[in-house]
């Protein structure tokens, strides 16, 4: 069964130092707070994984507690790209950065074999590129049906999977809704799990679309409101489309980097007092 | 931006979104769209042309029909405005995966003269001058989609003999590639720039320019193109962007 935790103590108990770690979370629903928590922490030689690493891992790669980053997209959506993932991969700032580069359809089948128990997943893809020749996660194998040419790439079992959602019940049961990208698979494929929720509600209401996961595939349970800023929650808030702007600029040069990271992370307790920091109302 | 960019960019766009106009009449209505250029295209597609194309987005989206234009390819309203919304495993495996998209719409940083498309890095992978963001969902898009359509601004650094990195295929290293590799989709079929239109050989598939757009040279085109690019025996010139084309563009990026 989950346990309602506190972010910091489940942060503290749950992530440690050289873990893999999935925040997963597609443009919708990304667990900021909880990376923030893991920036305020210290947590060191992370390796971290998603297939769209965004803002949250650009602050965490930033701050110096990854080693590897294991990915199929790293931009700034619809704004442009990741100042501190470039700059850790093009200068080795703060620290070299190892990368382990797939595509959003091998890292999505990658998920299902690791939630479904099965050492890899298979797919017709990569075929053609480039990819391969730089990421030995990637292999040709023959249908033992068929005869037909596939790709097969490895499970992914997070030792650590941190998700954000919108409601959870006092039993830890999860509610998500909307955009639910890989977070089921990220969940089931992890050996311990976070979840961060908008609400702790008595009951859980039936809602279209909606996924639950039940408390006992849930480690920990936390209720962080707008823990998922800039990203949003369908039903509870909307993507801050400013804050993902103004972060090119905050990003684009180590110091005021590091000037913001001290401000509003470090220099803050927790992500009430943050979103307080930065200017926005809870 | 100048104004003028702002017209080579419309024409450009519009240009894109009649072709899916034209495809939606063909019964191919479906269309799997990247964010930026492609995702403007699609949209201003949809509020111009009946039937209009199905937008599919790999957020999870199906049948999206926002108001306005999302920033990202998972907004509340693409989600809002969906038929249905799907998780991401599903829509890469059972929507592109097993065929039931009709055009891939990209877009890149470096185009080569078979289509192949550049999203990693500029210069060597190892060692890059310029780390860009990555593949994303682009190497099974440009695979299985029935038919690629691409929408760059044209220019010598963007349009390359050879791609620095192939993140994903359009023809190979030529004729008989995509055969040989065993992929089902169609590959790119039009590449749409703010000079003109480029399509595959059908023999050679190498990209060769079949349209300009109204005023634009051959020598402009050829100017911007970083390979001896060819010209098809017959180059049309396209139709002026319409005031109505204009003025639904503008009122969708007004929001």
């Amino acid at each position: 069964m989950a346990e309602l935790l506190a972010l910091d103590e489940a942060v503290a108990r749950l992530v440690r130092d050289g873990d893999t770690v999935a925040m997963e979370g597609f443009t919708h629903l990304i667990p900021h707070a909880a990376g923030h928590e893991i920036i305020r922490q210290g947590r060191r030689h992370l390796h971290l994984v998603r297939m769209t690493p965004d803002v949250v891992y650009d602050q965490l790669i930033g701050a110096g507690c990854v080693d590897r980053l294991t990915f199929s997209w790293g931009g700034n959506p619809g704004v442009g790209s990741l100042q501190r993932f470039r700059d850790a991969v093009e200068n080795g700032w703060p620290h070299p950065l190892q990368i382990e580069e797939h595509s959003h359809a091998g890292m999505a089948t990658r998920y299902a074999a690791g939630a479904a128990g099965l050492p890899f997943g298979v797919l017709r893809g990569y075929v053609g590129t480039d990819l391969a020749e730089h990421t030995n996660t990637i292999r040709q194998i023959e249908c033992p049906f068929t005869g037909e040419r596939l790709t097969a790439v490895p499970a992914l079992n997070p030792d650590v999977s941190i998700i954000h959602a919108q409601r959870a019940d006092r039993e830890g049961n999860v509610q998500i809704w909307g955009l639910v990208g890989v977070q089921k698979e990220a969940v089931l494929a992890a050996t311990r799990s976070i979840v961060t929720v908008e609400q702790i509600v008595a009951t859980i209401d039936p809602t279209p679309n909606s996924i639950v996961l039940p408390s006992w595939v849930v480690t920990a349970v936390c209720e962080v409101p707008r823990g998922a800023h800039p990203s949003f929650a369908m039903g509870y808030s909307s993507r801050d489309n400013a804050f993902y702007r103004d972060w090119d600029a905050i990003s684009k040069d180590r110091d005021s980097f590091t000037k913001w990271i001290d401000e509003n992370v470090l220099g803050t307790r927790d992500h009430a007092e943050y979103m307080t920091k930065i200017g926005i109302a809870n | 931006m100048s104004t003028d960019v702002m017209t080579t960019d419309a024409v450009m766009i519009v240009n894109a979104a009649r072709k899916l106009g034209e495809l939606a009449a063909a019964g191919k209505p479906v269309c799997f769209v990247g964010i930026g250029l492609p995702s403007t295209a699609a949209n201003l597609a949809r509020r111009l042309y009946t039937p209009p194309p199905v937008l599919v987005y790999e957020s999870g989206c199906i049948g999206s029909k926002p108001q306005r234009l999302p920033l990202s390819i998972g907004d509340g309203e693409l989600a809002e405005t969906a038929d249905a919304v799907v998780s991401v495993p599903e829509i890469f495996a059972y929507w592109l995966q097993a065929g039931r998209i009709d055009v891939g719409f990209l877009g890149g940083a470096q185009l080569d003269k078979f289509g192949n498309i550049n999203s990693t890095v500029i210069g060597a992978y190892a060692e890059p001058r310029t780390r860009l963001p990555g593949a994303g969902g682009a190497p099974e898009i440009a695979a299985s989609a029935g038919a690629v359509m691409v929408i760059m601004r044209q220019s010598k650094r963007a349009f390359v003999e050879r791609c620095d990195f192939r993140s994903s295929i359009g023809f190979g290293d030529g004729a008989g590639d995509r055969e040989r590799l065993g992929l089902r989709g169609g590959g790119v079929r039009w590449v749409i720039t703010d000079l003109g239109v480029l399509e595959p050989d059908p023999v050679s598939c190498e990209l060769t320019v079949t349209a300009l757009h109204p005023d634009v040279t051959r020598e402009q085109v050829t100017a911007a193109t970083g390979w001896a690019v060819r010209f098809a025996d017959h180059v049309t010139t396209t139709v002026a962007p319409t005031d109505d084309e204009l003025s639904t563009l503008r009122a969708l990026q007004a929001f």
